[in-house]
């Protein structure tokens, strides 16, 4: 059962994130937001989620970036992460993979898989994957 | 058209492309000028030992003399085989491809087109990927594009997959996909611009690199206008301005500089006297005349072919191995795109910071070829910044029959079109067929 779990979407195209909250949404998760790359970082940190979909070209931050911040922190070290970019040559997956991420999905996306890949992560987390 | 007017014919064009005069060849080749005048007109007949006189003097092969361009075409059938990969279907019938040639020279024709169309359409993919690799403006808006065609796909999959989705949701879903047509549409306007506007610069040369080496090309690497010691830095930049890109412009407006410099202190008439006597060997050159062997390999590669003596390639990388100048020599291939083959004296010069001299011979090479290889380093942060290394490597024929003594080291282009089996360098598979993982 996903129903309860909490994920921060870190993206800033506002129609993007209105329909991936409501796909989301839909599935039952509570779906927080946030649009800056400076203090997505903080954000994370405040609103504790138990995982997040991460952007990389953010305006102000490159995810990558706030990647390596979150796997440098004992807090959210283990947090799974699903980077979801427009860029998806295998160097911007290596990239993303060897920096921690939990799973790299490239833009656009049908929406069945978005939706399965983060029950996959979700039942990482109860199976402790 | 075989016969005795074919073998003269090639032998005089061959002779004309390296600007050799009659004489001259004549000498090399141990014959009368008079003598090698009738060869060249047909007027005498040519084989054996003569040819292959001529054909070493000439740098060339004696079947490429006798043959000429059917030689040449099976060449190239062999080279589409190599380059076409390992699909599915049986492989070519490389035992007898001079069969196809012969046979069928309107598809061996076709053949060669194809190749030469494929290996145009990969460069420009390569180049395409390079581009966005490196131009800001482009990756924006490819990113800009892939962001409305995002929202599009995953709003409208909604729409359509939810049939229950209430009235309010609906009208919101529908707005947003009319403001994401319309971003979209205006995001492709702008992705279509900038791909038209670097249309021109991407035909023929693709990259900064190819554009400089391309004018370099055209010029058989010697720029006339700055061999004048008043050479100054408006004539560098109104060559420079020839380039269509920025980029490239200032790659050669660097590469001229250096140019201009090393003009003024190596002339060209001095250079010709001691090539005259030392023969087109850089380190010879260099302790002759009192100078770093680095520049003694540029002038070389920059000077007419009566100066230098001999066809001249040259290579330079920089301290990471990437290849910042390249000049091919026939029967020494250099990679298009990637560095090149690590076996090369060029990064063995790197790290051993001593002058290098190996003979090299390529798999698909008739002769080796002689390689010069240095390395310089700069600090031009200060002495306590990081110095920047850059390599050359210069690049002769085969040369003297003593050379032909010493074994040749095998070495390739780079992995990737490479089919020597059991090298120790090799970081990537071949994709030649039967080559080796």
């Amino acid at each position: 059962m996903t129903n309860g779990k909490r994920v921060l979407l870190i993206e800033d195209e506002p129609n993007i994130i209105e329909a991936v909250r409501f796909i989301l949404s839909r599935d039952g998760w509570h779906v927080a937001t946030h649009s800056q790359g400076s203090d997505a970082v903080d954000a994370v940190r405040a609103k504790a989620p138990d995982l997040v979909i991460l952007d990389v070209m953010l305006p102000d931050r490159s995810g990558y970036d706030i990647l390596a911040d979150l796997r440098a922190d004992d807090a959210t070290r283990a947090l799974p992460v699903m980077v979801l970019t427009a860029r998806g040559q295998q160097k911007d997956r290596e990239a993303a993979l060897s920096l921690g991420a939990t799973r790299f999905m490239v833009k656009p996306f049908a929406n069945a898989d978005l939706l399965n890949a983060v029950r996959d992560m979700a039942a990482g987390l109860q199976t402790g994957d | 058209m075989r016969g005795i007017g074919g073998e003269g014919a090639r032998i005089r064009a061959l002779r004309l492309q390296k600007g050799l005069a009659q004489a001259g060849l004549a000498r090399d080749a141990g014959i009368s000028p008079s003598y090698l005048n009738l060869i060249e007109h047909g007027r005498r007949p040519i084989g054996g030992k003569l040819l292959g006189e001529l054909a070493r003097a000439l740098d060339s092969d004696p079947a490429v003399l006798s043959q000429g361009a059917e030689a040449a075409q099976i060449e190239t059938l062999r080279r589409a085989a190599a380059a076409s990969g390992t699909g599915s279907g049986p492989a070519p019938e490389l035992d007898r491809i001079e069969a196809l040639g012969a046979g069928f020279p309107g598809w061996s024709a076709l053949i060669q087109r194809q190749a030469d169309r494929i290996a145009t359409l990969e460069r420009a993919v390569a180049s395409l990927g390079e581009r966005l690799s490196h131009d800001p403006l482009l990756s924006a808006s490819v990113h800009d594009v892939l962001s409305a065609v995002t929202a599009i796909r995953s709003t409208s999959a909604i729409l359509v997959e939810d049939p229950a989705l209430g009235a309010e949701w609906q009208a919101r879903f529908h707005r947003n996909l009319f403001e994401d047509s319309r971003r979209l549409a205006d995001s492709a306007r702008a992705l279509a611009r900038q791909l038209e506007a670097g249309a021109d610069a991407d035909r023929g040369a693709t990259t900064p690199l190819d554009e400089m080496e391309a004018w370099l090309q055209a010029r058989a690497f010697h720029v006339a206008e700055l061999e004048n010691a008043a050479a100054s830095d408006d004539t560098v930049i109104g060559l420079a301005a020839d380039l269509p890109s920025g980029p490239g412009r200032t790659l050669l407006t660097a590469h001229l500089q250096q140019y201009a410099a090393d003009a003024r202190s190596l002339p060209l008439d001095a250079l010709a006297r001691q090539v005259a006597r030392h023969g087109a060997d850089p380190f010879a050159l260099a302790a002759a005349m009192g100078v770093e062997p680095a520049p003694v390999m540029r002038r070389l590669a920059a000077a007419p072919a009566d100066v230098a003596g001999a066809e001249i390639g040259l290579v330079r990388c920089d301290g990471a191995g990437a290849l910042t100048l390249r000049r091919g020599l026939r029967g020494f291939g250099l990679p298009r795109f990637g560095s090149g083959c690590a076996l090369w004296p060029l990064y063995e010069a790197l790290w051993s910071r001593r002058p290098l001299m190996r003979r090299l011979q390529q798999a698909d090479a008739a002769r080796p070829v002689r390689a010069f290889a240095v390395s310089e380093t700069r600090f031009p942060g200060g002495p306590n910044a990081p110095g920047i290394v850059t390599a050359t490597m210069l690049l002769v024929p085969h040369g003297s029959s003593a050379d032909a003594a010493a074994p040749a080291l095998p070495v390739g282009q780079t992995c990737r079109i490479c089919a020597r089996t059991s090298c120790p360098a090799r970081t990537e598979p071949s994709i030649l067929p039967d080559a080796p993982l």
